[in-house]
C-alpha cells in the first residue's frame, strides 16, 4: 500500500462551462496534517465532496487510502469527515444525532459518549441539536467526524463559528489526533491556525492548485523581509532610497517600511541609516507568514 | 441494509413524530369508524361522500373492518406526508452527506430506507386496524348492529384480506410521498403537491369525468384499500398503481444515485 492518504490526478469538475475545480494534482502523505486553503469559491468543498464520492468529477482521477474515489464504499469506512458545516436532525439530541450516524456506519453506539467528551459536549449530550449554539454544532460535527477512529480526517472549516478558547481545544484536538496517526485534511480560513499544525499544504484558487506540498518549502520560496520603524516617519523614505541602493524592493504601508531582503543585510541597513542620520525605532528581520504569503500567491494582497 | 434501517428507526421513533402520527392515524380512524355506526339513520349517510352503509351490510362478517378500510385514503395521505419529509427533510438539513460518507452505496441506503418506512406504516396500519374494530365492537350495541357474525371465520378472513389491501394502499401512498421527497428534495413541496393533487385535482379531474378515476393515481390505491369498486376492479387498480410505482421509482433511484449531493 502507498504511504499516501490521498493523491488525486488532474482532478477537474465543470459546471457548464465553468470549472469549480481545473485538473489539480496534490498528494497528502500519511500520518500528517494537510492544511487546504484558499479563498471562497477556490473550490475547496468541490473538491473534498469528489473525495468523499459526494459529486463526481467530471475530469481525472483520485485515490484515498489506496482506494479509487470512483469507489468510495472502499474507503469511506476509514473516513471521517465534516463537510461544508455541521448538518443534524434539529429535533434529536446531540448523542441520538451521533447514534444514527454510529448504526449506519455501523460502528457501535457504545463511544458516543466518550466523543461528546472528547469534543467538550459531554454534559450537553441529551439537549436537543436545535438548542446549541454554532459553536457546539461544530464540535458535534467534529465528534461524528470522529466515529469511525478513521485513518484519515476530512474537516472542512473544522473552527467556525468557535471561540478563541474553542478554536485552541480543536486545534489540540487536530494535534493529538495526528500524534496518534490520522492523516488531518482541513481547510480553514484561519490560516495563523493552519500555519500552527500543518506539515503540508495545499493553496487554491479559481479552482487550480497554487501549490501543494512541505509548509516549509512554500516559506522557503517565499521572499524574507526586513520591517523598519524610523523615529522620524519621514525619514521613511529616506530608508527606501538606501534599500533600493543596495537593490532591494521596498513599500511604506502604515508607518512601517517593508523591505524585501535577507536577515543579514539588517545590519548594513542599521550602519547606513546611522551613518545617514536616521534614528531607528525598529528592525525585524521576518519571514512571511503563511497569510501573508497566501495573499502574495493568490494575488488577493491588494 | 440492516444498519440503514435501524438508523432509520432511530429518527421515526422519535416521539414527537411516532406518538403524533400513530395519534393522527388512530384518530382520524376512530372519527371515520364513529361517524359509519353513530350516523347509521342519517339521511345525509354515514361514508365517504355521502353514500350510505346500512345496518345490514354492517353485520354482514365483512361489516368489522369497514369503518378501518374507509379510512385508508386518510391513513394513506398521513404516510405519504411521512415518506416525503422524512426523505426530503436529508436534502433541506443537508443530513444527506452524513449519510451518503457513512453508507456510499446509494441504492442500499435508499431500500433501507424505504424498508424502515414501510415498517412504520404497518405500525401505523396495526394501531388503525385495532382501534377500528374496538370501537366497531363498542358502538355497535348503540347502533343496534349485531355482530354475530364478526366473530367467524369468515370475518376472520375478511379482516386480514382488508388489513392486507389496506396496508398495500398506504404503503403504495408513501412511496408516492418517498418518490415525491426525492424528486422535489423539499418536504413542504413533497407534502404540498402529493396532497393537492390526491385532494383536490384528482376528485376535481374525476367529477369532471367519472371514467378517469381508472386511470387516476390516489383513486386507484384507495381503490385496492377497499378491494375493488363496481367502476374500478380490483386487478386493474393493483395493475396501475404497480407501473405507476415501477415506472416512477425506477427514475427516482436512477436520479439518486447518479444525483450530485452539493448541498
Amino acid at each position: 500500500m502507498s504511504n499516501l492518504a490521498v493523491s488525486v490526478q488532474d482532478l477537474s469538475k465543470k459546471y457548464g462551462d465553468t470549472f469549480a475545480v481545473s485538473h489539480a494534482n496534490f498528494e497528502v502523505p500519511l500520518g500528517t496534517v494537510c492544511g487546504f486553503v484558499g479563498p471562497n469559491g477556490s473550490g475547496k468543498t468541490t473538491t473534498i465532496r469528489m473525495l468523499l464520492g459526494l459529486i463526481s468529477p467530471t475530469g481525472g482521477s483520485g485515490e484515498i487510502l489506496g482506494h479509487s474515489i470512483k469507489h468510495p464504499e472502499k474507503y469511506l469506512a476509514s473516513v471521517g469527515a465534516m463537510i461544508e458545516g455541521p448538518a443534524f436532525y434539529p429535533a434529536l439530541t446531540g448523542r441520538e444525532n451521533l447514534n444514527v450516524l454510529a448504526t449506519l456506519g455501523g460502528y457501535g453506539t457504545d463511544h458516543v459518549q466518550s466523543l461528546l467528551e472528547r469534543v467538550g459536549l459531554g454534559d450537553r449530550g441529551n439537549s436537543k441539536y436545535k438548542t446549541y449554539s454554532l459553536g457546539m454544532k461544530q464540535r458535534l460535527g467534529i465528534a461524528a467526524a470522529l466515529l469511525p477512529n478513521p485513518k484519515l480526517l476530512i474537516l472542512d472549516e473544522p473552527t467556525n463559528g468557535l471561540d478563541p478558547e474553542g478554536i485552541q481545544e480543536i486545534r489540540d484536538l487536530l494535534k493529538s489526533l495526528a500524534h496518534e496517526g490520522t492523516t488531518v485534511f482541513v481547510s480553514s480560513h484561519l490560516l495563523s491556525e493552519l500555519e500552527l499544525i500543518s506539515q503540508y499544504l495545499v493553496m487554491l484558487r479559481k479552482g487550480k492548485v497554487l501549490f501543494a506540498g512541505k509548509i516549509e518549502d512554500l516559506f522557503l520560496a517565499q521572499q524574507p523581509f526586513i520591517l523598519v520603524k524610523t523615529i522620524n516617519e519621514s525619514d521613511l523614505p529616506k530608508i527606501s532610497e538606501i534599500a533600493a541602493a543596495a537593490d532591494h524592493k521596498s513599500t511604506i504601508r502604515s508607518g512601517v517600511a517593508h523591505i524585501e531582503g535577507p536577515a543579514d543585510w539588517a545590519a548594513e541597513l542599521n550602519r547606513s541609516a546611522f551613518a545617514a542620520g536616521i534614528t531607528l525605532s525598529q528592525l525585524s528581520p521576518m519571514l512571511p507568514s503563511l497569510e501573508e504569503t497566501f495573499f502574495e500567491m493568490t494575488g488577493d494582497f491588494e | 441494509m440492516i444498519r440503514v434501517f435501524k438508523s432509520e428507526w432511530r429518527k421515526l421513533r422519535r416521539p414527537t413524530l411516532f406518538l403524533g402520527t400513530m395519534l393522527a392515524s388512530a384518530g382520524l380512524t376512530g372519527l371515520v369508524t364513529s361517524l359509519l355506526f353513530l350516523l347509521i339513520d342519517s339521511p345525509q349517510g354515514n361514508s365517504d361522500r355521502g353514500n350510505m352503509v346500512s345496518r345490514e351490510i354492517l353485520q354482514l362478517p365483512s361489516g368489522l373492518t369497514i369503518g378501518f378500510s374507509n379510512a385508508a385514503g386518510l391513513l394513506g395521505i398521513v404516510a405519504l406526508c411521512v415518506f416525503a419529509a422524512q426523505t426530503a427533510q436529508e436534502y433541506t438539513y443537508g443530513t444527506l452527506r452524513n449519510l451518503l460518507v457513512r453508507q456510499p452505496r446509494r441504492f442500499q441506503l435508499l431500500i433501507g430506507k424505504y424498508v424502515s418506512m414501510a415498517s412504520f406504516a404497518i405500525v401505523m396500519v396495526i394501531l388503525a386496524a385495532v382501534i377500528s374494530m374496538t370501537l366497531a365492537f363498542g358502538l355497535s350495541g348503540k347502533a343496534k348492529v349485531e355482530t354475530d357474525a364478526w366473530v367467524t371465520s369468515d370475518a376472520l378472513q375478511e379482516m386480514a384480506k382488508t388489513f392486507g389491501n389496506v396496508l398495500l394502499s398506504v404503503i403504495a401512498f408513501g412511496t408516492v410521498g418517498m418518490i415525491l421527497g426525492l424528486l422535489l428534495r423539499s418536504p413542504i413541496s413533497a407534502i404540498s403537491l402529493g396532497v393537492i393533487w390526491l385532494l383536490i385535482v384528482e376528485n376535481i379531474l374525476i367529477a369532471v369525468k367519472a371514467s378517469l378515476g381508472k386511470w387516476m393515481p390516489g383513486n386507484l390505491m384507495s381503490t385496492i384499500a377497499v378491494g375493488g369498486t363496481d367502476e374500478v376492479s380490483y386487478s386493474h387498480s393493483i395493475t396501475m398503481v404497480a407501473i405507476y410505482l415501477v415506472a416512477s421509482a425506477a427514475i427516482v433511484v436512477t436520479l439518486f444515485k447518479r444525483r450530485d449531493v452539493s448541498n
